[in-house]
Parts: structure tokens; C-alpha cells; sequence
């Protein structure tokens, strides 16, 4: 009976959601691909990376995965293209362009 | 069987939440409810209930914490007036669209300005809107039993709304009355255990309340809250049936005195229906056909049941002991007179603001009243709608009734 | 808008007396002899020395009546300086009557009632409660002389209720109890009916 947020969309009748607008279920943020808002896009230079980690609590959408004290490649599922974190860079491992990749 | 005791309103209150022993009180305090945190201050003391009392700093916190503590899966209760209520408006609204079941003590004082700090429903009133089931009550008994009612009524699963537990402030609070208690145990089997189907601290369903709501989902959350309203009636009702069983005591959405065959009627709410009761009593020795309504539960308002019980009247009279400065009449008015739009030959309705700030009515306004009604019920001829009693005039004191 | 079956009292004193407990105290002694009471104060800001009123209603049947009362069948008046400024005798009934804490004869205090008729009695309630209990406390003794005067109550019940009140209410000073319990009959014995 109980929706899960995955479940719920613009569509959903009334009767249908959950009372109150309870979400039943953690993280539902990562459900939303907000990557399509993305107007301008950061490129990472393996290269020149240190993975000082600088960049990763710097982003607003945790759209830095990071795995074995290592940085990966963005998630451009969530990245809305702030440019905060080749900003912060002290590298310059990350480029930023206009474009959605 | 029940206890015989004489105990004020709050004092009852107080021995109410004291018998459910909630898990949560948010307390602050303020005239003249001050004294149920009081007492129940004193319940905590001596152990004689295990509630979790927080003292806060201000009714909106008194508020936030019966949310936060409601949404984590505790049953949590709060006492307030006048500007305490208005302070904790915001989460008055949250509390109702959170769905989060708690239950406040309303004792009704007037609402600034000027500060006053005797009775009238404008606090209450002002929060008419915010979505939470009302009930008041004529007498210390009454509220002592509507007490007892609010969580199984606010808790069934249907209905999953905060509820207002509200009575008079000084006139019942601080009045000594005789009142017939239930045994603990009785009342704790009545009112059960708060078993919400999720809350926060339910480890195995991790759960987020009270989200941001973008317009694609607010007005379907608004339409669920007032379909919630809707079903509360029927659950009052049945709440009402049980509480029958255990106390003797019935209660319907109001109380009907001497409507059968009542051509002139008042409907009103609180304490002053026992004055007009005596009006009643008074009237009916004459063979005047007089009758009362009282509204027991105000929201839901009871819109049909209303109109059923004053369709064959002929003048009514709607009291309301809170200004609503539409110009044109007080809450209670607006209702009672929405409600009869759809009755054939429907009676004329008059509205009277009296009692405000703690301004007496006594039976004779009430006798006055119903001659009023009267003389409209005779010449068919409303004359002035919008009235107010018991206020100095120029041209004569109707206080000297 | 009397009605026979309910008795109604007016408390005048001052913020400070006692004239509520008092009050309620009457409402206490009534429901344990079976009566349906009501006991009520008429709020407002609290200060001491203003003028303060208080309600009973002891009947036999339950009052619906929530107003105040202007018309009582008895009036108390716990502070004899109020006559000058209160009309305390205001509505009070004819066959009723008004006692209050005074040394002075009934009579010498009519001129002061503003052309009331009815029964005066009064009681030295300073003195009794001087002599019984050390320090001014008019409350009891005039609780005593009203329900002397009144005969709402059994006098007798009305002691042995108030002795158990006394012990309920002083239990961590037992010491206060004797003394309460003597202003109380003093006050029966010496109430003054002029």
C-alpha cells in the first residue's frame, strides 16, 4: 500500500500518495537526475590530479564518487555545472567549458 | 463505579493527561492555562507518570517539540491560551499537514489587544483554519471527557489530525465544580497505546516528515487533509459510542436542549450554554417553545447535522464569543447561517458577539434574547443581523438586563 | 432567575485575605455533604489589597449557570474597609444577609449598607484568628460564621469536614491545626446578629 518516493510523480492522484508527504525511504535526492539542468560542464584531468580531495566536499550535489582514497570521473547524473570545484582545484585538474557533455 | 470528586477544569485536564501518562508535554506556561503544566510539573515529580517534560522558552517551541516528538513515534500532549496559540500559529499548520495526532489543551482566553486576560474563543477561532479537529466543552466535566476522547479520535488511522481539547478560561478553568472521574485503568484500556504505523524512530523504514512541497504535490497533500476532516466526524461519533460504554456520558457533535419542538433557538458554544439552558428552563415554564444547540465539535463543522436540527425552527440566534471583523458577523454565523442555505422555509438567523474579553452574560440577556427572537418569529422582520450584547450604549446600559 | 433549590454567595475581601480560599474552602465542605458546588473567583490582574470578588452556588441538583452572581441570598465581607467603597450589598436579597469582619455592632454599620434591609450579622474575625492562630488570618473564622448564619451545612459536619481538610492541606505543619479548628468555633459561637 505505502508508495515508495520512486513511486510519486506529477501524476500521482491524491488518494495515491503518502499521507502528509512522509517519504518512507532515505536518500531519495540521488532519484533525481538534476545532470539534465547542467548548462556548463567540468572536465577531470586524471593527469594532473593529486586526489588532495579538495574539490569532493566543495560540491553542493556529492557529484564526486570517490573509491579507494581515489577521486573518480564526475556523476553527471546529479553535477549541475556549478564550476565551484574547478574553482577550487589548487591543479587545475579540472577544466570547465560551456556545454552539457 | 466512577469517582466522585470536585476538581476546576484545569485541575481536570491536568488528571486527564495524568491518567493517559503521554509520553511527551511540551510546557510553557501562560493565564490561565498555566496551571495544567503545573500540576502535571508536580505528576512528574512524584513519579506518578513517566512523561519526558520539556520546558521550553516559548509556545512556538512548546509546539515544535510535540512535533518533533509526535513524528518520532511518542505521544505527546501541550497546554496553552490566547497569545500562547497565536505565537505557536506556524506549527499549528505544521502539526495539522505533518498528520501528527497531538492533542492541546486549549484553554480560551480573548487575544490581544487591548491585552485582556479573561475569556472569549478569538484564539481559538483565529486558528479555526489551520486544520485542527475543535472541541469545546460547557462544563469541567465536559472537558475532562473530551480530553479523554482527543487521541483515539486524532489518532485513528483515518484521520491522523491534531485535536484542540478547549474550554473556557477562568469560567471553567478556575472554577471549582462537582465531576465524575474514571478509573485509571479504565481510562488508559480507553485511550490505548499510540502505535502510528511509521515514525522516525522505526529503524527498519527510515522516514522523512514534513517536506517541501512543490505546487504538483501541495493541493493533493491539502485534499488528503481535508478529506481527513471529512472522516473525523464519523470517528467522533464512534469515539463518542465507546466513551458511552465506559462513562455513562453521551456526546454527539452538539448537544441539542429542548429542540423536539422549539420554534426559537440559540446556538452557541462553551460555558455560557449552561447560562442559556437556564433561560431555556425559565421560558419553557411560560410554554415558550425555546430550544438550544450547542456545538460541541466545531471543526469538522457538523453543517448537515445542524441544518437537520434547526430546519423546523422559525428565528435562531447564532452566539459568538469571538469578533471575526468581516462587518457582517462573527465565525460561528457564518457557518450555522451557510449551513441552513438549503432548508426549505428556513428560519431567520440573527447573530449576537457577546462575552468578549471576559464580559458577563447572564440568564436575563438570554431571556432577552429569546424575546428578541420573538418578536422576529411574529412580524417575519429580521431587523438589524449583526449585533452585539452586553456592551455600554449611549442610550441605555444593556448591562442593567 | 432564582432558583429556590440553588443557594448563591458573594465574597468581597481584599487581594491577599483569603476571600478565595475561603471561597473555595465553602465549595470543598459543601461537596462533602453531598451538595453540587460551584467555586469561582472573578479574575483579573492580582494585587494586593485590590478589592476581589468570589463565587458560590451549592445547590442539589447540578447548576448549569455559569454567569456571576448579582443576586445572592448571602453576601461575606472579609475587609470591613471595603463598605465604604464597594456596594457590596448590591442585589443581595432582603431575606437574605450580609456578614462582615467587624468588631462594631450589626446596627452601627446599616448607614453604610446604602438602604439595605435585610440581616447584618457580624464577627470580630481579626481578633478570633489573632487569639487562635497569632497572626490575622480572616478567612476561616468568617468561612465559619457564614455557614453558621447560612445552615447550608451541619455545623457539627462542617467542623469534622474542615478537620480533615486541615490535615489534608497542613500536613507537613500539624502544629496550625488546633488552632485553625478553635477559630473556627470561636467564630460560630461569637458571630453577632445584632
Amino acid at each position: 500500500m505505502i508508495k515508495k518516493a520512486s513511486e510519486i510523480n506529477e501524476l500521482t492522484p491524491w488518494q495515491e500518495m503518502t499521507i502528509g508527504g512522509e517519504i518512507y525511504e532515505g536518500g531519495t535526492a540521488s532519484l533525481v537526475n538534476t545532470g539534465d539542468w547542467r548548462t556548463a560542464t567540468p572536465i577531470f584531468i586524471n593527469d594532473k590530479c593529486k586526489h588532495c580531495m579538495l574539490c569532493v566536499p566543495f560540491c553542493p550535489d556529492s557529484a564526486i564518487p570517490v573509491k579507494n582514497d581515489k577521486r573518480l570521473d564526475f556523476d553527471f547524473m546529479h553535477c549541475k555545472g556549478c564550476g565551484i570545484c574547478a574553482e577550487v582545484c589548487p591543479f587545475e585538474a579540472i577544466s570547465f567549458g560551456k556545454g552539457k557533455k | 463505579m466512577s469517582i466522585r470528586e470536585r476538581l476546576s477544569g484545569n485541575e481536570a485536564v491536568a488528571f486527564a493527561m495524568k491518567q493517559i501518562n503521554p509520553d511527551v508535554m511540551g510546557a510553557f506556561p501562560i493565564t490561565p492555562s498555566t496551571e495544567i503544566p503545573q500540576y502535571f510539573a508536580s505528576y512528574v515529580a512524584n513519579g506518578e507518570v513517566d512523561t519526558e517534560y520539556v520546558p521550553v522558552e516559548s509556545e512556538h517551541s512548546s509546539m515544535s517539540v510535540c512535533i518533533g516528538a509526535q513524528a518520532a513515534g511518542a505521544r505527546s500532549v501541550t497546554a496553552t491560551s490566547s497569545c500562547g496559540l497565536a505565537l505557536m500559529f506556524e506549527m499549528l499548520y505544521v502539526a495539522a499537514s505533518s498528520r501528527l495526532p497531538i492533542t492541546l489543551a486549549l484553554v480560551n482566553r480573548a487575544l490581544s489587544g487591548p491585552i485582556n486576560i479573561n475569556n472569549d474563543h478569538s484564539d481559538s477561532m483565529g486558528a479555526r483554519d489551520s486544520g485542527w479537529i475543535q472541541i469545546y466543552a460547557e462544563t469541567n466535566q465536559e472537558v475532562y471527557d473530551n480530553f479523554i476522547q482527543a487521541m483515539p479520535i486524532g489518532e485513528n488511522p483515518e484521520v491522523r489530525l491534531p485535536v484542540m481539547v478547549c474550554q473556557d478560561g477562568f469560567i471553567t478553568s478556575h472554577a471549582v465544580e462537582n465531576i465524575e472521574l474514571l478509573e485509571d485503568e479504565k481510562v488508559k484500556k480507553f485511550v490505548g497505546e499510540y502505535n502510528p504505523e511509521n515514525y522516525l524512530l522505526k529503524k527498519e523504514n527510515p522516514l522523512a516528515v514534513g517536506p517541501y512541497d512543490i505546487s504538483p504535490y501541495y493541493m493533493e497533500h491539502k485534499k488528503q487533509q481535508a478529506e481527513a476532516m471529512k472522516k473525523a466526524k464519523k470517528v467522533i461519533l464512534k469515539v463518542s459510542d465507546e466513551f458511552e460504554k465506559i462513562s455513562g456520558r453521551k456526546y454527539g457533535l452538539f448537544e441539542e436542549y429542548y429542540m423536539e419542538d422549539a420554534d426559537l433557538a440559540l446556538v452557541i458554544i462553551g460555558s455560557s450554554a449552561g447560562t442559556a439552558k437556564a433561560a431555556v428552563d425559565n421560558l419553557r415554564k411560560q410554554g415558550k417553545k425555546v430550544g438550544l444547540v450547542k456545538i460541541r465539535v466545531f471543526r469538522p463543522f457538523p453543517m448537515e447535522e445542524l441544518a437537520q436540527a434547526l430546519k423546523n425552527t422559525k428565528a435562531v440566534a447564532v452566539m459568538d464569543k469571538a469578533e471575526s471583523f468581516s462587518s457582517c458577523g462573527g465565525p460561528l454565523f457564518a457557518e450555522t447561517r451557510s449551513s441552513l442555505y438549503d432548508v426549505e422555509n428556513r428560519p431567520k438567523v440573527i447573530n449576537y458577539v457577546y462575552g468578549l474579553g471576559g464580559r458577563d452574560i447572564t440568564v436575563s440577556h438570554f431571556e432577552f434574547i429569546y424575546d428578541q427572537l420573538n418578536e422576529i418569529a411574529f412580524t417575519g422582520n429580521t431587523g438589524q443581523i449583526y449585533r452585539h450584547i452586553g456592551q455600554r450604549e449611549k442610550d441605555g446600559d444593556t448591562n442593567e438586563l | 432567575m432564582r432558583k429556590n433549590n440553588i443557594v448563591e454567595i458573594r465574597w468581597h475581601g481584599r487581594g491577599g485575605q483569603g476571600a478565595k480560599t475561603a471561597c473555595l474552602l465553602l465549595a470543598d465542605v459543601a461537596f462533602q455533604s453531598g451538595k453540587y458546588v460551584q467555586g469561582f473567583p472573578e479574575y483579573g490582574p492580582e494585587r494586593m489589597g485590590a478589592p476581589i470578588t468570589a463565587y458560590n452556588r451549592i445547590s442539589e441538583e447540578r447548576c448549569n449557570i455559569h454567569s456571576n452572581i448579582y443576586g445572592p441570598d448571602y453576601v461575606v465581607v472579609v475587609d470591613e474597609t471595603l463598605l465604604s467603597s464597594v456596594d457590596v450589598t448590591s442585589g443581595l436579597k432582603e431575606d437574605g444577609a450580609v456578614i462582615i469582619n467587624s468588631e462594631k455592632e450589626p446596627g452601627e454599620l446599616r448607614h453604610l449598607l446604602g438602604g439595605y434591609n435585610g440581616k447584618i450579622y457580624t464577627v470580630d474575625a481579626r481578633k478570633i484568628s489573632e487569639e487562635t492562630l497569632g497572626r490575622n488570618f480572616p478567612n476561616t473564622p468568617m468561612l465559619a460564621a457564614m455557614v453558621r448564619v447560612s445552615n447550608i451545612i451541619e455545623s457539627e459536619k462542617f467542623l469534622e469536614d474542615m478537620e480533615k481538610s486541615f490535615h489534608h492541606k497542613f500536613a507537613g505543619k500539624p502544629q496550625v491545626i488546633e488552632g485553625n479548628m478553635k477559630a473556627l468555633r470561636k467564630s460560630m459561637e461569637e458571630v453577632n446578629a445584632g
